[in-house]
C-alpha cells in the first residue's frame, strides 16, 4: 500500500513524498515504514510508542482514531496511509 | 446549512451597491439578499499576511460590511514574495495602514477596525466577542490554539488556514455541530520541529491558494450556501497541483468542544506549546543545551579566541550570506562527524536557531563533549552585530 508522507518529514523518509510497504494491516504498514526509514520513529511515535498527538493518520480519507479496530484495521494494497501533521505557517 | 444572520432587518443596499454587486445580484446563490448579508456581516481576520492578505481583499470586495484586522508587525522586504496586500513603499510601515489603505481604496464603504496587538488570552474574547465568524491567517501554534478555543468559548466559526513550503490545508472550526482544531490535533508539536515560514520558506503563491479558500468559506457561512469545509479537512499540495479530502470529526472527549469540556476559559497558550519565557539570564539551556548570544560569538572572534563554528544552514542560503562558520548542511551531519572536532567546543549556527538546536542535540547524543547554540543565528548577526550581512 502506499504511505503519504507530509513535507515536514520527507526528509527523514529519503526525501520521498510516498512510500510503498507490504503490510495486511495499519500498525503492520507503519512498522514497515518504520523500519526501512528509522528516524521517522522517533517524530511519529513517542518513547511509549503511541502516535504522537500533532500527528493524524488517516486510511483513505477516514481518520484511524475512529475506525472500530483503529491500528490492527486490516489494510488492502490499493489503500493509501496518510500522515498528516499539524503546521501553522499563515505568514 | 445554519445561516449566519437570523435578524430580522438587514441592511439596504445602495444604488453604488446595487451596481457594484451586480454580478453577485444576478447569482442565484446571492441575490440582493445573499447581498445585504454580506453588508451587515462582521468578519475579524487575525493576521495581515500571507493568508490575510488574498483573504481581505477578496472579503473587502465581496462587499463584507466591517472587517476587523488584528496585527503588530511591520512590514519588511521579504513579505513582499508573498503579502500582496503590502507594496514596496509600505517596507517599514505599520502592517494594519498598509493593509487598511489597499481595502478602502478597493471598497470605500468597508468599515475597517484595526486590532494593533498581538491576539492573547487576556484580550481575544473581548476582540473576537463583536464579530460573526473569525478566519485564522496567524502563524504560529500558540496563536491557532488561542484563536480556536476562543471561537468555541464564544461559538464563532473559525474559518482556518495554514501553509508550509508548498503544502496547505483548510477547514472549518467551531461550528455548532462541527469539530475544532483541538479535535483534530490535541496537542502541538514540540517547538522546532515544525519550522515557520522563515525558517523552512513558502512557495509565495501558497498562501494566496489557501487564502482564497478561506475567502470562499468565510463568504458562503455568511450567505448559508453550498456546502462548508466543516467536518473535512481540505489539503492543497501545490507542487503536485492535487486536492485531497479528509474526514474529520468532532471528538466527544475535546477538551474545548467535547461534551464535558475541561478547558472553560484561555489558558497559556506560549506554556502549552511547549515555549518558555524568555530568560535574560547569562545561562541559558535549552533541552540541555547552553546557549550563545551574537554578541558573545563575536566578543570571541575578536578576542582571537579558538572558535569551532560550524553552519548547518544549505549551501544555497551559505551564498547569499555567511559568517565564516564551516558548512555542513543539517543533513549532512551524521555522515561528517568526522570534520567536527570532538576536543574542541562546538558552536553550531543556521538561520534562526532552530535547525542548530536540533543539531546541537544530536551531537550531545552523539557524545560530544562541548556544544554551544547560537541563539538567533545569522538573522540576529545581521540585526546586530553587522547589517552588511545579507538577510534573507
Amino acid at each position: 500500500m502506499t504511505i503519504y508522507i507530509p513535507t515536514p518529514l520527507r526528509s527523514f523518509a529519503g526525501g520521498q513524498d510516498t512510500v510503498e510497504v507490504a503490510a495486511s494491516t495499519i500498525a503492520g504498514a507503519l512498522e514497515g515504514l518504520t523500519q526501512a526509514h528509522p528516524e521517522l520513529r522517533k517524530h511519529l511515535f513517542s518513547a511509549e510508542g503511541k502516535l504522537r498527538a500533532f500527528v493524524n493518520l488517516y486510511l483513505n480519507d477516514e481518520d484511524v482514531r475512529y475506525l472500530p479496530e483503529k491500528e490492527a484495521t486490516a489494510v488492502k494494497a490499493a489503500d493509501t496511509l496518510s500522515i498528516i501533521p499539524s503546521i501553522a505557517g499563515g505568514d | 446549512m445554519a445561516t449566519i444572520h437570523q435578524q430580522a432587518t438587514l441592511p439596504e443596499l445602495t444604488t453604488d451597491e446595487l451596481s457594484r454587486y451586480s454580478r453577485h445580484l444576478i447569482l442565484p446563490e446571492v441575490g440582493i439578499e445573499g447581498q445585504q448579508k454580506l453588508k451587515a456581516a462582521r468578519v475579524l481576520c487575525v493576521g495581515t499576511g500571507g493568508l490575510g492578505s488574498p483573504l481581505l481583499f477578496y472579503l473587502a470586495a465581496a462587499g463584507v460590511g466591517t472587517l476587523g484586522l488584528v496585527d503588530f508587525d511591520v512590514v519588511d522586504a521579504s513579505n513582499l514574495q508573498r503579502q500582496i496586500i503590502h507594496s514596496t513603499k509600505d517596507i517599514g510601515r505599520k502592517k494594519l495602514d498598509s493593509a487598511a489603505e489597499k481595502l478602502t481604496a478597493l471598497n470605500p464603504a468597508l468599515n475597517v477596525i484595526k486590532h494593533e496587538t498581538m491576539l492573547t488570552s487576556l484580550n481575544a474574547l473581548e476582540i473576537l466577542k463583536d464579530y460573526d465568524i473569525v478566519a485564522d491567517g496567524t502563524d504560529n501554534f500558540p496563536t491557532r490554539y488561542l484563536v480556536n478555543d476562543a471561537c468555541v468559548l464564544l461559538g464563532k466559526p473559525n474559518v482556518y488556514g495554514s501553509i508550509f513550503r508548498f503544502e496547505g490545508q483548510a477547514s472549518v472550526f467551531a461550528t455548532k455541530d462541527g469539530p475544532c482544531y483541538r479535535c483534530l490535533y490535541s496537542e502541538p508539536p514540540p517547538p522546532g520541529l515544525v519550522p515557520s515560514c522563515a525558517e523552512g520558506g513558502v512557495l509565495g503563491i501558497l498562501p494566496g491558494l489557501v487564502g482564497v479558500i478561506q475567502a470562499t468559506e468565510v463568504i458562503k457561512l455568511i450567505l448559508g450556501k453550498g456546502e462548508s469545509l466543516a467536518g473535512r479537512l481540505l489539503l492543497v499540495d501545490a507542487l503536485n497541483m492535487r486536492f485531497r479530502e479528509l474526514k474529520l470529526r468532532k471528538n466527544p472527549e475535546c477538551p474545548v468542544c467535547g461534551a464535558h469540556p475541561t478547558v472553560t476559559q484561555l489558558i497559556d497558550y506560549q506554556q502549552f506549546c511547549g515555549i518558555g519565557p524568555e530568560n535574560k539570564e547569562e545561562k541559558i539551556l535549552k533541552n540541555g543545551i547552553p546557549q550563545i548570544t551574537v554578541r558573545e560569538l563575536k566578543r570571541r572572534m575578536d578576542a582571537g579566541e579558538d572558535v569551532q563554528l560550524i553552519d548547518v544552514r544549505e549551501p544555497f542560503e551559505y551564498q547569499i550570506a555567511q559568517i565564516g562558520g564551516k558548512l555542513i548542511p543539517q543533513n549532512d551531519v551524521p555522515q561528517r562527524l568526522a570534520e567536527i572536532d570532538r576536543e574542541r567546543e562546538v558552536i553550531v549556527h543556521c538561520k534562526s536557531g532552530v535547525r542548530s538546536q536540533r543539531i546541537a542535540e544530536f551531537l550531545v547524543k552523539m557524545g560530544y563533549p562541548r556544544v554551544v547554540n547560537l541563539t538567533g543565528g545569522i538573522m540576529a548577526w545581521a540585526d546586530e552585530i553587522d547589517p552588511k550581512v545579507t538577510k534573507y
